[in-house]
């Protein structure tokens, strides 16, 4: 275990390294120089860009720039907001627990919504369920989450009256975007389920456990499930994944203050040294995430550890 | 000759039967007559839309679906079924030329990463890997944070963030085609690596790329909506289904009507889209799951 641990650390060496050097770019690989579109659309003479040059240390060689940026970031320091001059840290880390709030909340439901549905169609395999199952799954695999968002609003908030449309903070505020975000995983989850149960329902040793007289409950609980959960795992990476790009958007549409909503704000407003430190927030933690989705598979399916 | 001859009819035959399958499917038939239905519409915008899709009739401003206005009209009087068929033209093409460029570029890089192997492999596949770190939406937004936000920048922007996929899949079957008899012998005949990989790889690792790219449209254009949403796309007073949806939403209280339909339309046409992408795999290629 600690020997597979550690050759998916080092293999995720190079890749860290390469989206800092990506995320560092950025700012250079947009049209014009950098100290231009740092002043934006303010009056600029050529003394005042020089002078933002130096204060940028943008004459230096780009080598030693990028080194710069990241002992500064590896301390925290992400630099300032070109909109509001605040630590571009700051923010992240009081918009965060909105965002984890929601993605946490929006996993769980599809976690729970998919695996049911997935299971309940395998078992019910060919029948008018399993039919409705999938086309249930389509649907919301097809759904847009900002369409599936606005007809949430529409119902609950408008028509129904049952639930704020808007704001943070509160169950009651949490259950329309989370809903939202869930439906397009809850329907891959539940294909996914469904397809692994329907795999390991054929394997021998579930013939051999019902010859030998184990109940079906106990067949489906025992050997089915505990086998066919574990490909789950791995998309639960990529699930979170869509987690975290999803809520871009449904922080946007029901105005929650989070990670996502201000990573919006930021590229409107060319607000670029706030885009360039969320963005390199977000990869990492999903870097790091992934690793530890990794892990988890390794420790539930042995097989993988000696690959 | 007479070999190829042979090799012809073979090929024939497997068309005939994917043909046979294709028509017997019915995901595929559901899904690509609609699908039909809806480029045809679109297609058709300018003649059988009543109105201009800028065109603003004050004195109807929000007003529901009515005989005038078969789905009503917008906050500025605009005919919301006329701006569906004319937004429905910059969604398709958005899915169609940002699919072309993932496609392209992910096939290019899976296959020179599958053949070549050993360091062309390693610094392919740490790129695809650096790309899949930015998360679904978030790699098209940075990219549209770098190049500027406009329609075009939306397509290469979904586009390239879409190439992971296709190389990963191209990838995969390169390897394995590379142990297979015929592309041994192709090689042991002094073929070039170009030549083998267009003339013999390519066209075995097709199935898949059809597959993964069918999926890949409707994905497109519900990510390219997406942008257009977050007004990083298209711009107004043009339509586009996205923007549609995000300038309807301030309405929604009053005018669900305004909401409602160009989100129906995303969905009937990523529903079509799915449905046939599905049947395609489930003939094409029944292993690959996604």
């Amino acid at each position: 275990m600690s020997k597979y641990l550690a050759s998916r650390l080092l293999q995720t060496i190079p890749t860290v390294f390469l989206v800092t050097v990506a995320v560092f770019l950025m700012l250079h690989l947009t049209p014009g120089d950098p100290a231009e579109v740092f002043l934006g659309d303010k009056r600029s003479t050529p003394e005042l860009l020089e002078k933002v040059r130096e204060d940028m240390g943008l004459n230096r060689p780009l080598h030693i720039q990028y080194l710069s940026y990241m002992s500064a970031a590896l301390r925290g320091d992400l630099g300032r907001s070109l909109q509001t001059n605040v630590p571009v840290m700051d923010q992240i880390l009081t918009r965060l627990p909105w965002t984890i709030e929601l993605a946490a909340a929006a996993l769980l439901l599809a976690a729970c919504v998919g695996v049911t549905v997935g299971i309940i169609a395998a078992l019910r395999h060919n029948t008018v369920i399993d039919t409705l199952a999938m086309a249930f799954a389509l649907v919301g695999i097809s759904m847009p989450v900002y369409w599936s968002s606005l007809l949430l609003i529409l119902l609950f908030a408008v028509r129904l009256r049952l639930l704020p449309a808007i704001g943070q903070g509160g169950l009651e505020r949490l259950i329309l975007p989370a809903t939202a975000l869930a439906l397009v995983s809850a329907g891959s989850l539940a294909r996914m389920v469904r397809s692994s149960m329907l795999e390991v329902l054929n394997q021998d040793f579930v013939l051999t456990a019902r010859a030998k007289g184990v109940t079906e409950r106990l067949v489906v609980v025992r050997h089915v499930l505990r086998n066919a959960l574990i490909p789950v795992v791995t998309i639960l990476g990529l699930m979170l994944g869509n987690m975290l790009s999803g809520a871009v958007i449904t922080e946007t549409i029901f105005a929650r203050l989070g990670i996502g909503q201000k990573y919006v704000e930021a590229v409107l407003q060319k607000d670029f040294t706030m885009v360039q430190g969320t963005t390199l927030f977000i990869a990492l933690m999903y870097v790091f995430v992934n690793i530890v989705v990794d892990m988890i598979y390794a420790f539930v399916d042995p097989r993988i550890r000696y690959v | 000759m007479s070999e190829i001859a042979a090799l012809d009819q073979v090929g024939q035959r497997q068309w005939r039967r994917f043909a046979r399958r294709f028509l017997r499917s019915r995901n595929v038939m559901a899904g690509s007559l609609v699908l039909l239905a809806v480029i045809t519409l679109v297609a058709l915008a300018p003649a059988i839309s009543p109105y201009e899709p800028t065109q603003q009739f004050r004195r109807h401003r929000l007003e529901p679906p009515s005989a005038d206005f078969l789905l009503g009209t917008d906050n500025l009087g605009r005919d919301i079924l006329t701006r569906i068929l004319y937004g429905g033209q910059v969604s398709l093409q958005v899915g169609i030329v940002s699919v072309a460029i993932g496609a392209t570029l992910g096939t290019l890089l899976g296959l020179l990463a599958g053949y070549l192997g050993g360091w062309a492999d390693v610094l392919i596949m740490r790129f695809i890997d650096m790309m899949l770190a930015f998360p679904g939406i978030l790699l098209a937004l940075v990219i549209i944070a770098v190049l500027g936000r406009n329609l075009q920048n939306v397509m290469i922007a979904v586009g390239l963030s879409s190439i992971p996929v296709y190389t990963r899949v191209v990838r995969g079957s390169t390897l394995a085609l590379k142990q297979v008899d015929f592309i041994v012998a192709a090689q042991a005949l002094g073929g070039s690596s170009a030549r083998i990989m267009a003339r013999h790889i390519l066209p075995n690792v097709l199935a898949p790329i059809i597959v993964v790219a069918t999926n890949g449209v409707a994905g497109a254009i519900i990510a390219g909506a997406a942008l257009s949403f977050l007004g990083l796309g298209q711009q107004p007073p043009d339509p586009e289904w996205g923007l549609m949806l995000n300038e309807g939403r301030e309405f929604i209280r009053v005018a669900a009507w305004v909401t409602t339909y160009p989100g129906l339309a995303i969905m009937i046409t990523v529903l079509s889209i799915n449905l046939l992408g599905d049947g395609l795999r489930d003939i094409l290629d029944p292993r690959l799951k996604l």
